[in-house]
This record gives C-alpha cells, sequence and structure tokens, in this order.
C-alpha cells in the first residue's frame, strides 16, 4: 500500500486520541444517550477529573481524639497487668503475696491504680515485682497502710494527650491515603488541650464513608470455640449458651453470636442474632500479629478477607492448628464470629475471614485491620462542607483569564504560522486532553501547583512548536526544497526538545521523589506533560506534515 | 511568510556588564530590603508570609444574607487584612468561614515557631477585627442573641479558631530542598550533553530568577503563600529551558562555523534563535499577564510571581547564562572575549573552544 507508514503512524494517533477523549469526556457507567449532550459531557468530565480542596472544595471535618478515654483504658490495662504481676510473684520462701485486689479512678483528670494488701510488710517486694513487669515510669507511686497507689501526675498525663493526639494523626493519615483521597488537609486545630485535628478532604462523594473508616476500630481475633459448643448446631439465643455453661460465664469463656451477614452494610434490617457459640480465652492470636489483610472474591459479589500473620503468631497459630485437628476455630471479627471452620490440618500463617461482604466494607475492613488501631475514640465536633480554598470567585476569573491567555496563543500561531499553525495548534489540543487523561489514569488530584505544571508543560508545547517551525523556515529560506527543509527542521529541533524536556524531566523526578503534596502534584502533571509532549509535537506534527507533502511531493511553497 | 526579527545583529555579549550591573542592582534592593525589614524593630518582616506559611485563626460567620466573596473581601481589605481565605460553607449557604493571617506586633514567639499554639488573645484580635470589617453589613448579634432573635443582627461570629501552618516550615524547607537538588540533577545533565561552563550557566541564571523574584516579593511586600511554591518551580522550569535552547544553537554553530570567536558564535545563536525567544516567551507572557489582569485577587502572588519570573526567565538566559558560560570558557583560556582577535589566534581559540563545548558531535 502506498504510504503504508503514514497509515500506521495515523492509526496510532487516531486510537490514542479516541482512549484519551473516553478517559476524559466519557461516562464511567454504561453510556447513554445523555451523554452525548453538552451537559452530560460537562457531567463526565467533572466527575472524571478529581479537583483538589483549593478548586473545589470538599469536606471539612473537625474532630476531637477522646484522650480522657485513652488515659482511662490505659490506667484500667496497667491494673489489670499490675494485679497480674503482683499476684503471680513470690516472696523469698516462694509464697504467694498478700495481695487482696486491685481498683482504679479514672475522673475529673484523676488517674490512680489502687492495690490493696492484706499485710503492708510485704509492700516493698510487691511493688519490686509490679514495676519489673509492668512498666510504670509515668506514674508517682505512694503507699498508705493497706493500699499502695500509682497515680499519673498532670504533666504526664499532658505528655501522653499529646502523644495519642499525634499518634490518631499518624493513623488518620494512613487511612485516608490508602482509602485514596489525594491531598487532604490534616492538621491540628485550636490549643493543644483541646486535642483536635481539622481534616479537609477534597470533594469526597462520601464523607460518612470516610467518617465511619476514620473512626471505626476493627478487632480481629482467633479463638478456640469451646468443646462444649457445636458451630453445626448453635444455640439459639444468648441465654441458652449461657445456661449451658451452668448459668454463669466463666472467666475463660466468651458468648458470642455467629453472623454471617455483614454488619457494615447500613441497608440490613437490624435483627437480633439467633446463633450463639461459646469461646476460649485467651484468644490464639489477635489483631496485632496480622501482617496484611487484602479483599478477595472468587464469585465477584460476596467478599472475604485474606490475612497473613506475623512469624510470632504464625508460630503460634500453628502449634495450636497443629495439635487441634478436627476441632472448631473461631474467626472473630468485631465481637461477632464471621465463620468457625473445622481444623483439618496444620495453617501457620494465612486464614480467611469469611463474611458476604461487599466490596466496599471489605475494602474499609481490611484497611482498619491493617492500620492499626486508633489509641482512642474519635468524636466529630464539627462537620461541613466548603467551597474551595482559593474562592469560588477566584476560581472563576482564573479560568476565564486562562482561557483568554489560551485563545490569545491559538489565534496568534494561526496568525503567524498559517498552515502550520494549525499543525501546532491541533498538537496542543491533543497535548491537553492526553495529559489531562494520563492525570485521571494514574488518579491523580489537579490542585493549583498541578496547574502550574501544566501551564509550564502547555508552554514548552507551544515552544516546541516554535522550534520546529522557526527550524523549519531557516532551512527554507537556505534555499533547499520543502521536503527537505521539513526532514532537517524537525530533526534539528528535535535535538533541542530533547535536551529541553529531559532536563525539565530529570528536575521534575528530583521534586517528586524528595518533596510531597503540592510539589509531587506540579511535578506529576509537568513530567505527563512533557512526556506526552514529544508525541504531540514532534510524532503528531511531523504526521501531519507528511500527509501534505505525501498529496503534494513537490510542494514549492508550504504555508509556514 | 510572515517574519520577525531576521537578520539581526545585536551585539549582546558587549553589553553583558550593563545586564549583570542591573541584575545586581536589584538583587541589591531586595537584599536590602528583606534585611533591613527584618532588622527594623516593630516593621513588617522580610517577607509578607500568608495563612498557609504563619497560621491564623478562622473565624466562623453566619449572615442573614450572605454578601458576595468580593464585597467580603472588600470589607476586609478595608481594616487592613488584605489576605483572607474565604471558604463558604456549601452545606450551610448562610454561613462563611474566613481565615485571616497572624496579625502583627504579637511577640516574637509566634513568628519563629508557626505551629506553636496561638495565644487567645491573638483569636480574640482576628475576632475582633473581622468585625470591624463586617460591621459595615450592619450590627452583630452579640453575647446570647442569634440571629433571630436580634432582628437587626445582619451576621454572629458563631465561632473562633485559631489554626496551624498547612505549609509549615517542613514543606518551605522541604520545597528548597527539593528545589536545590532538582538544580543539581539540571547541572549534571547539562554538563554531561555540553559542558560544565554551560550547566554553571544555566544553573546561575536559575539562581538570578528565583532571587529576582524573591526580591521583587520583598520590595513590594507581595503575599508569599503556597501558590508562590508553585510558581517558582515552574519559574525554574522556564528558565533552563530557555537556556538550552540557546546553548544548543551554540553547540550547533560551534560544529559549522569553526574559524568564528565563540563571541561571536554566541552572539550569532542569540540572534538566530531571537525570533523564537521573543515569540514564545512573548505569548507565554501575554498569557500570564491575562491572568495578572483577570485573575482575581487570591490567585495575584501566584501570576505576579510568574510574570516577573518568567519575564526574567528569559532576560537571564541572554544577560546571564550565556556571559557567564563564555566568561568561564574565557577564563580557561578556551575562548576570548575580546572583540577584536588576532587572526593567528583566533583559529587556535576556536579549536580550544571546540574541545570544550562541542566534544560531543551534534547528534542528527
Amino acid at each position: 500500500m502506498k504510504n503504508r507508514g503514514l497509515w500506521i503512524r495515523t492509526a496510532i494517533i487516531v486510537v490514542i486520541l479516541l482512549g484519551g477523549i473516553y478517559l476524559v469526556f466519557g461516562p464511567r457507567h454504561t453510556p447513554t444517550g445523555a451523554d452525548f449532550t453538552w451537559q452530560g459531557i460537562k457531567n463526565n468530565l467533572a466527575e472524571n477529573v478529581h479537583l483538589g480542596l483549593d478548586l473545589k472544595g470538599g469536606s471539612h471535618l473537625v474532630m476531637r481524639v477522646q484522650v480522657e478515654k485513652y488515659l482511662k483504658t490505659l490506667t484500667e490495662n496497667d491494673r489489670e497487668a499490675a494485679l497480674n504481676a503482683a499476684k503471680e510473684a513470690k516472696d523469698a520462701d516462694g509464697n504467694p503475696l498478700p495481695v487482696v485486689d486491685a481498683s482504679s479512678v479514672a475522673e475529673n483528670g484523676n488517674y490512680q491504680i489502687n492495690l490493696n494488701v492484706s499485710d503492708p510488710s510485704h509492700n516493698q517486694e510487691i511493688t519490686d515485682a509490679v514495676t519489673k513487669r509492668v512498666d510504670l515510669r509515668d506514674w508517682n507511686q505512694s503507699a498508705s497502710g493497706n493500699t499502695i497507689s500509682w497515680s499519673l501526675s498532670s504533666q504526664a498525663q499532658v505528655r501522653l494527650g499529646e502523644s495519642a493526639v499525634d499518634q490518631a494523626l499518624k493513623i488518620i493519615e494512613g487511612r485516608i491515603n490508602k482509602f485514596g483521597v489525594t491531598e487532604p488537609t490534616l492538621q491540628r486545630q485550636g490549643a493543644s488541650n483541646l486535642h483536635q485535628i481539622l481534616l479537609q478532604m477534597p470533594g469526597v462523594e462520601d464523607p460518612e464513608r470516610v467518617k465511619t473508616l476514620i473512626g471505626s476500630e476493627s478487632h480481629l481475633y482467633l479463638m478456640k470455640v469451646a468443646d462444649n459448643s457445636d458451630p453445626g448446631r448453635p444455640f439459639p439465643t444468648k441465654e441458652a449458651a449461657i445456661q449451658a455453661l451452668g448459668g454463669t460465664i466463666p472467666p475463660n469463656r466468651v458468648v458470642l453470636p455467629l453472623t454471617e451477614r455483614d454488619t457494615n452494610k447500613q441497608t440490613q434490617p437490624n435483627q437480633a442474632p439467633d446463633k450463639w457459640l461459646i469461646l476460649e480465652t485467651p484468644a490464639i492470636v489477635d489483631g496485632s500479629e496480622l501482617r496484611d489483610a487484602s479483599p478477595s472474591s472468587r464469585t465477584g459479589s460476596d467478599y472475604n478477607i485474606d490475612f497473613h500473620l506475623k512469624p510470632a503468631g504464625a508460630q503460634a497459630f500453628g502449634e495450636w492448628t497443629g495439635k487441634s485437628v478436627g476441632k472448631y476455630l473461631a474467626v472473630v471479627l468485631n465481637d461477632e464470629v464471621k465463620s468457625a471452620p473445622v481444623i483439618k490440618g496444620q495453617i501457620f500463617d494465612q486464614g480467611q475471614i469469611e463474611g458476604k461482604f461487599t466490596k466496599e466494607s471489605a475494602d474499609d475492613l481490611a484497611l482498619t485491620l491493617k492500620s492499626g488501631a486508633l489509641p482512642a475514640p474519635i468524636e466529630y465536633t464539627e462537620e461541613r462542607t466548603v467551597g474551595p480554598s482559593l474562592g469560588a470567585d477566584s476560581i472563576r476569573s482564573g479560568v476565564s483569564a486562562s482561557l483568554g491567555g489560551l485563545a490569545l496563543v491559538i489565534v496568534f500561531m494561526l496568525f503567524y504560522y498559517r498552515g502550520a499553525g494549525i499543525n501546532a495548534v491541533l498538537a496542543l489540543i491533543l497535548n491537553m486532553i492526553l495529559t489531562i487523561a494520563a492525570l485521571i489514569m494514574i488518579g491523580s488530584t489537579l490542585t493549583l501547583p498541578g496547574i502550574a505544571g501544566l501551564i509550564l508543560g502547555i508552554g514548552m508545547a507551544v515552544d516546541s512548536n516554535v522550534l520546529i517551525f522557526e527550524r523549519i523556515r531557516e532551512e527554507i529560506r537556505l534555499g533547499i526544497g520543502i521536503a527537505e527543509s521539513i526532514k532537517l527542521g524537525f530533526e534539528r529541533a528535535f535535538v533541542t526538545i530533547i535536551d529541553t524536556h529531559v532536563t525539565t524531566i530529570i528536575s521534575s523526578l528530583i521534586l517528586y521523589v524528595t518533596g510531597s503534596g503540592p510539589i509531587r502534584g506540579f511535578a506529576v502533571t509537568l513530567i505527563l506533560g512533557l512526556l506526552i509532549n514529544l508525541f504531540t509535537a514532534v510524532f503528531v506534527s511531523r504526521t501531519i506534515f507528511n500527509w501534505e507533502l505525501a498529496r503534494n511531493p513537490d510542494m514549492q511553497r508550504l504555508s509556514i | 511568510m510572515f517574519n520577525l526579527f531576521q537578520n539581526i545583529h545585536i551585539d549582546w555579549l558587549g553589553k553583558r556588564r550593563l545586564f549583570i550591573g542591573i541584575s545586581i542592582l536589584i538583587m541589591l534592593a531586595g537584599l536590602i530590603s528583606a534585611v533591613g525589614r527584618q532588622l527594623t524593630p516593630g516593621g513588617t518582616d522580610a517577607f509578607n508570609l500568608g495563612v498557609d506559611f504563619k497560621g491564623g485563626s478562622v473565624v466562623t460567620v453566619k449572615f442573614r444574607n450572605k454578601p458576595a466573596d468580593a464585597e467580603i473581601r472588600a470589607a476586609l481589605d478595608n481594616v487592613g487584612i488584605n489576605e483572607a481565605i474565604l471558604q463558604s460553607s456549601t452545606s450551610r449557604p448562610d454561613e462563611m468561614l474566613i481565615r485571616i493571617p497572624l496579625l502583627e506586633n504579637t511577640g516574637e514567639g509566634d513568628a519563629a515557631n508557626p505551629n506553636a499554639d496561638i495565644s487567645k488573645a491573638q483569636v480574640e484580635k482576628g475576632r475582633s477585627t473581622v468585625k470591624r470589617a463586617l460591621d459595615t453589613f450592619g450590627p452583630e448579634a452579640e453575647g446570647e442573641a442569634t440571629l433571630d432573635t436580634a432582628p437587626n443582627a445582619a451576621y454572629k461570629i458563631i465561632g473562633t479558631d485559631s489554626v496551624g501552618a498547612i505549609a509549615g516550615s517542613q514543606l518551605r524547607n522541604q520545597a528548597v530542598t527539593a528545589t536545590l537538588l532538582g538544580c543539581i540533577g539540571i547541572l549534571l545533565f547539562i554538563a554531561f550533553r555540553y559542558d560544565w561552563t554551560y550547566a554553571a550557566g544555566a544553573v546561575i541564571a536559575v539562581f538570578h530568577d528565583v532571587l529576582m523574584v524573591l526580591a521583587f516579593f520583598s520590595i513590594f511586600q507581595w503575599e508569599v503563600n503556597l501558590t508562590v511554591i508553585a510558581a517558582i518551580l515552574t519559574i525554574v522550569g522556564f528558565s533552563v529551558n530557555d537556556s538550552i535552547v540557546i546553548f544548543d544553537r551554540i553547540r550547533e554553530n560551534l560544529a559549522a562555523h569553526r574559524h568564528d570567536s565563540l563571541f561571536k558564535i554566541t552572539n550569532d545563536s542569540i540572534n538566530q534563535t531571537l525570533s523564537r525567544t521573543v515569540i514564545t516567551a512573548g505569548l507565554v507572557i501575554l498569557s500570564v499577564l491575562s491572568l495578572v489582569l483577570f485573575g482575581g485577587e487570591v490567585l495575584r502572588s501566584f501570576s505576579l510571581a510568574l510574570l516577573v519570573g518568567l519575564t526574567l526567565g528569559c532576560y537571564s538566559t541572554i544577560a546571564i547564562a550565556s556571559p557567564i558560560a563564555i566568561w568561564w570558557q574565557d577564563k580557561l583560556g578556551a575562548a576570548d572575549v575580546k572583540e577584536t582577535l588576532a587572526p593567528q589566534r583566533k583559529e587556535k581559540m576556536a579549536s580550544a573552544s571546540r574541545r570544550s563545548v562541542a566534544r560531543r558531535p551534534v547528534t542528527r
């Protein structure tokens, strides 16, 4: 076929262009007639391009880390640990120490642990035994009569509170980032003793889901099903299970519902669970031993969560499964038994939570399981959706000013370079479509620094065309013929274009690697714009010139 | 065919002392402004940093009839707050979040540590200043009164809070480090493709452009916010791009015209690419000018930085990058900057300069 190379080049351009147009303007749902109207295309564009907080606005959440609950849990955990340590310790003769019980106070900024003893003469031994096993460095110890006390000083409370807020900030940041919200604003707000965090997220369509995700706690336990409880014939009510235990739940047992439904689904009616199991405590392995969790599905509708355990957890799990073949394992997620499979052989580090989850809730659960628990629950003190931080009015004027500038460029190119100007304008428009398509493809959020990158990319695209055209004009002036001039013009300008582009791409890569947030946004759009420009300004523009030459090989005048 | 700048023979390098002198003068003015302002007690800081960098307070206002953003901004301007960020609450259309920067004269601690808690006094001062501005729309429903119980009230301040800097010193330092590392990358690549002297010229021109932009921002006290960082990154890219276009032509001409002096070749190269320089720079600068004039107040820092920086980027290629590259070559004995050259010397110099500059053949 005549012009085979040209046809191939054209086909490549058309395919890439169609792909770009679909990514930018096309619907992400089954197309309907409405998608081909002006309004439909505008809607699709707005849906496809994710604009940042500065350009579009989003959710504005102020949350408070409930530090007093954190300190309360800390007090209670330390109390239990101290009591256990004291009870297990022996005196010099191997007799148990005279420890009776423990109590704690956790209110009104007063956090105290009290150990009650029957004989104060052993106080020193008890204190030593406790401090050897439990880290009570933040606590002030005192003793009076039959009570040994530890209390938290106000400085220690402030310090622990601060670290809890900082830790919460990190965990929230991790969850938000993994959730796919790019370039959120996360900062401390208000005085430090308010323990407040401000989160602004760009255009999040479902702030409720984000809120649930941030606040939710996911606890996974792998537990033994007690021998007197058969998952094949579960107890119909909690009371029946307690009856089977003889009326009271002993300290090493818990009664939990067996439920396969997805409790994260808001749509499900809240019905009382009708299957109950008796489980043995403590758990074989808990969620802190998780190395990884990810959603999976065999059918594409009901999702499970696959998990892997860290070495220590895998060791304990492998030991238990090895000696418990034929027994039942309970996979407990957030105080519900999700499944109770029979152990068929030794398992070490992997398992699955079966639960008929939706894709969304499986994603969220896997995420909360992985990112670790918040140190304290959080509450929302303020919630609103806000407009763009740059101000809607200034964005409108910014957009019209930029479009004005672009129109100016197009008019000039057409006026100054005539026929070749059409080349340049086509290449420019193609460049913009493909750059935005590429941004959509990598799921990047467009913010003002990103637009600055886009502007520089477009500026360099115009520059590439000007370089090529000026060069072709120079060659034509030397009188070496149109076809040869075009060839030489592209070849010589290409050296320059490669040098300028590679230099800028190198520095942008360094910006991307070393920078964050806004700096990355700039680098990403610039790198994409320049890579695409090598295609549009050189490959596409050359193809158009070649078509002109193919139609008229003995061309004497070129419109440039 | 419609042509600009054909057969131009301007002696650019001959005017290098004038160019460099002007640049040094402006930079000195910027330095004096920055240091002077910093050292004047009770005066302004070297740079006028916005909420993004310094933190400030956020005032939540509920209006009976919400005025347009521009009106609120004008009212705030009148009480001296010209860098407010207005964020309307789309879920509650009658409410507005107004973020204002730290107000002046509030002790040293705040400026030194942007993340430190902003004192209650500062928040109170922010509240009263915003109140003074908004009172032009009508009285506030003060104290316990709400908009419902006070029929004359036009608005109510329903909340004040201090906010930390979005872009604390951490982001600022990171931006500076990232840009410096980027410059090292540029330096190495140009040195690899051309020569160390050219790499130095291009990178010094980049520093020149950034410092000049900062000088302008200090002298005129334009607000420095996050968008200025984006603008400066853009300026760096444009400046290097411009330098390389001319270097590339110098390299090509060195290979083609072996017996000309480097001085003449550089002048010729600048002149030959002048039409490209003027067209590209002209188009980009005109586009940015439209952003300065019609882009609105919030984008003004961004567009002003771009306008100044891109104009300088174009100027510095001719006035800074090329003379420095040539001057260094001269120091190395590879080129002679003097216009009059003895013929026998010329031959020797040209070959020396080729060794240094056109070490690599022009790739075709």
